[in-house]
């Protein structure tokens, strides 16, 4: 694979391959598309189609991509970073992986129950684009939601306060793993069904849109990130908000995480043509691809894809080709996964991979890194002290967000709005 | 495309002579809307729950005589407006989206063609197609997209083309919109309107007829209301607008011409309360929707044959206003439903649940549900016919149960 870790390895900054007769971006939208790959993703040939098919089913042989050529990259003044810039990007990843670490051995020691979704390896995708968003900017996740909260700025304790399902939990310990929220961090979810957060973000997209062209409120210029994996993208929501989106120039990107599974179903079985990036054009908006195993390469292509959205050009399909360390959840044994193809991308650790840039380019020092390290470990110890001592959800709680208006209870056999009784402030209603 | 042609063939929304059905109706509540105009504005929106006082609520809500008798229409020529059903339920959002900004209008057809009953007809015009959005064919992820622009500060009424195409909503309208109030720990709200035709029409085949309430009804966290009349729906499609809460608003097929005389003042119904139809002191028949026609039909053979039914329109189809159903079967003691939903899980159902685990002791009779049959809709007239409750039905029911 050319996107190998040791890119980072090179004293100059190594930028998202920008074709060399492509300017930028924005002057050709459609046909940008990541550099360096001569084949299509990284699983083993085996698994892209079963060698030895049960049944005789003729399929033709043509996965290998057509689309990326190896070409020459240029350097772009953009990639550079500062060394604030980089260490808050080692922060946040940190972060992202150390909070996933505990979570799994706070699951396992029963501190949390259901499923659990770790985000581990993935962390240039959350890293790479919500570091570049404003506060009021929208992100929109799926199940495997912890690290986008913490990225977007839901503090550590709220997040796993939520896990361990206690009262102080960012969602009152209502909402669980797939069910982040935060209106402060305009984090609207957390949606645990394959796909359905898309619609909703193409509605927050919308509202962007509509505050602006309706209500004219000149300074929304507000862009909502819609995360999602490789399974979701044979999903019809997936092509019927790419289609809307496109359509009304919503200020939305559509950000594939594509770790190559969903679940136990490798993306080259379930998908016929496996370059997801390329149904962006195929909707008439911008469709990149880019390595999402560097977080610099990711913020890169991030940066153009908000910026176009927020100057109301319209949203963009950023696929961002990464992997998962763990299985799919904490109940998932992962034993189907070749191992070879897990020791790959584990060569290619996001995490290792911005340290090393960092410090062969003198822009942190070992000392610097680790004690970054162990400031997020006070800070998970804290959360974990924080959760563990928070109280549980009172009875009373029960009842309390069912409606937003509680005369939706009704009215009860007295006359009297049921909500009134005493029995639903206490949660002993029936309802 | 079927619905298209449903849309302009089935019910033409500016023939007056309109359908078989909506002319055998078109009196019942007339006389009602001339005694609360007389009194002035009765018709309060009730935001606050002390204002509940048992005395007043049900004076103010009573339509005293809905059968319909000679000379009633003279009085009510005085004041008011006379309309159609659609152009009530048009008339109420147009109010609510000149009050208020953030009110905007999705789904298949609702801009350029005016909906296909006519409901948002003139306000794409009025209003622009970003407040009235056209959307592609695509209902789950435009209902998705309501709520959505709904937890970031619009107030969207999604229109389903008809109500059987929001079964392929289902999944946005039950997990997300039922839920993610509660999951967010009320952090986001979900002030959305779900709004469309439903119920049996006249031969518009199995999946145009779909009698959806059961299958909504279990959803947490979602209001379910049904109109029936110009009147009271123009008053819960604003109720339902200004609702915090998520709405699905049900009409019907065969109301959307019913014509009546309405306040020309603003007004806006609760959406928890039921409706006096007709009191009275033998009987009481629960019924919504297109079924309080044929209710009240029956009752006019009932009252020729000296029964006296009481008849409720709930109109709330979740929650019940348990209240209004109670006093009611404290009076008469017997308790008939009649519904078009589904028999098999149906808001009947759900009514007979409730009535008995709260009012068992003033029963004198077990309660009679009339549902429509649990069968696909039949394409045949004579076989449509046959699966919804008829009025010989309910007349026969209230005879045996007042035996």
């Amino acid at each position: 694979m050319s996107f190998s870790a040791t890119n980072f390895a090179q004293p100059r900054p190594v930028p998202v391959g920008i074709r060399s007769n492509e300017k930028s971006l924005s002057s050709d939208p459609f046909r940008f598309r990541f550099r360096g790959s001569p084949s299509f993703l990284g699983s083993p040939h085996s698994l892209r189609f079963n060698p030895t098919p049960p049944l005789k089913l003729a399929i033709p042989h043509c996965r290998r991509s057509t689309a990326a050529a190896v070409t020459d990259v240029k350097s772009s003044a953009n990639m550079l970073i500062t060394k604030e810039e980089g260490l808050e990007l080692y922060e946040d990843m940190i972060l992202g992986r150390f909070f996933e670490d505990m979570c799994a051995q706070m699951y396992y020691r029963g501190k949390m129950f259901g499923f659990v979704h770790l985000y581990n390896g993935q962390e240039a995708v959350s890293t790479g684009f919500i570091k570049l968003l404003k506060k009021e900017d929208t992100v929109v996740s799926t199940y495997r939601d912890h690290v986008h909260a913490l990225s977007k700025g839901v503090p550590a304790r709220a997040v796993m306060s939520e896990l361990f399902g206690k009262a102080t939990g960012c969602c009152r310990g209502q909402g669980g793993s797939m069910h982040m929220f935060s209106k402060e961090h305009n984090l609207i979810g957390g949606f645990a069904f394959i796909g359905e957060g898309i619609p909703v973000a193409t509605g927050a997209a919308f509202s962007s849109k509509y505050r602006r062209e309706v209500l004219k409120e000149a300074s929304a210029d507000h862009v909502t990130l819609a995360f999602f994996g490789d399974g979701t993208c044979n999903n019809g929501q997936f092509y019927e908000c790419l289609n809307m989106a496109a359509l009304w120039k919503l200020p939305i990107i559509f950000v594939v995480e594509n770790n190559l599974w969903a679940i136990g179903m490798s993306h080259l079985r379930a998908t016929s043509d496996p370059e997801i990036w390329k149904k962006g054009p195929a909707f008439g908006m911008a469709g990149v691809h880019v390595d999402g195993m560097d977080v610099l390469k990711v913020r890169e292509v991030a940066k153009e894809a908000i910026e176009r959205a927020r100057r109301g050009d319209g949203p963009t399909l950023v696929e961002c080709e990464t992997y998962r360390f763990r299985g799919h959840s904490l109940a998932d044994p992962d034993e189907l996964r070749d191992p070879a193809e897990k020791a790959r991308y584990a060569a290619r650790d996001p995490i290792s991979a911005l340290k090393k840039y960092m410090i062969e380019n003198k822009l942190a020092n070992e000392q610097e890194l680790k004690s970054i390290e162990k400031k997020i470990d006070e800070v998970l110890d804290d959360a974990v002290e924080f959760s563990d001592e928070s109280p549980l959800p009172p009875r009373s709680q029960l009842l309390e967000n069912v409606f937003a208006d509680s005369k939706g209870f009704g009215i009860g056999p007295d006359g009297k709005y049921r909500c009134e009784d005493p029995k639903f402030t206490q949660g002993t209603a029936h309802v | 495309m079927a619905t298209l042609f449903q849309g302009v063939g089935a019910v033409t929304p500016f023939s007056a002579s309109s359908s078989l059905d909506s002319n055998k109706l078109l009196l019942p509540s007339r006389k009602s809307l001339s005694i609360s105009d007389s009194r002035g504005s009765i018709f309060v929106y009730r935001s606050d729950a002390l204002n509940l006082k048992a005395a007043t609520r049900k004076q103010d809500l009573l339509i005293p005589n809905a059968v319909a008798t000679k000379g009633e229409t003279s009085t009510s020529a005085k004041s008011g407006h006379e309309l159609l059903l659609f152009e009530a339920l048009r008339e109420g959002l147009e109010e609510e989206m000149e009050r208020d900004p953030r009110v905007c209008v999705m789904g298949e057809d609702v801009g350029h063609y005016g909906g296909s009953y006519k409901v948002t007809k003139g306000l794409a015009e009025k209003y622009g197609d970003l407040r009235v959005l056209d959307t592609p064919i695509a209902e789950n992820s435009f209902t998705g997209m309501g709520i959505g622009a709904a937890m970031t500060g619009l107030r969207p009424i999604v229109e389903g083309m008809n109500m059987g195409f929001l079964l392929l909503a289902f999944n946005q309208i039950s997990n997300n919109c039922g839920m993610l109030h509660y999951t967010s720990g009320g952090q986001f709200t979900i002030p959305i309107v779900i709004r469309g035709p439903g119920g049996v029409g006249r031969q518009l085949g199995a999946e145009h007829s779909q009698r959806l309430e059961s299958y909504f009804q279990s959803i947490p966290g979602i209001q379910m209301v049904a109109c029936s009349t110009p009147y009271n729906a123009k008053g819960l499609m604003k109720a339902a607008i200004r609702s915090e809460n998520p709405v699905i608003l049900f009409e019907h097929v065969l109301l959307y011409n019913l014509k009546e005389r309405i306040p020309d003042e603003e007004y806006v119904l609760s959406l928890e309360e039921a409706e006096m139809v007709r009191p009275g002191e033998h009987i009481t028949i629960l019924t919504y929707s297109r079924m309080r026609y044929h209710v009240m039909q029956a009752a006019k053979t009932l009252v020729n044959k000296g029964y006296d039914p009481e008849v409720i329109d709930i109109r709330s189809l979740k929650p019940f206003d348990l209240y209004t159903i109670g006093c009611s079967v404290k009076k008469t003691h017997r308790v008939l439903i009649v519904e078009e939903c589904m028999r098999t899980g149906g808001i009947g159902a759900s009514l007979t649940a409730a009535i008995t685990e709260n009012f068992h002791d003033y029963l004198d009779a077990p309660i009679v549900c009339l549902s429509s049959q649990d069968v696909p809709t039949p394409y045949a007239g004579t076989l449509e016919e046959w699966t919804v409750v008829q009025p010989a039905q309910i007349v026969s029911a209230v005879e045996q149960l007042c035996q």
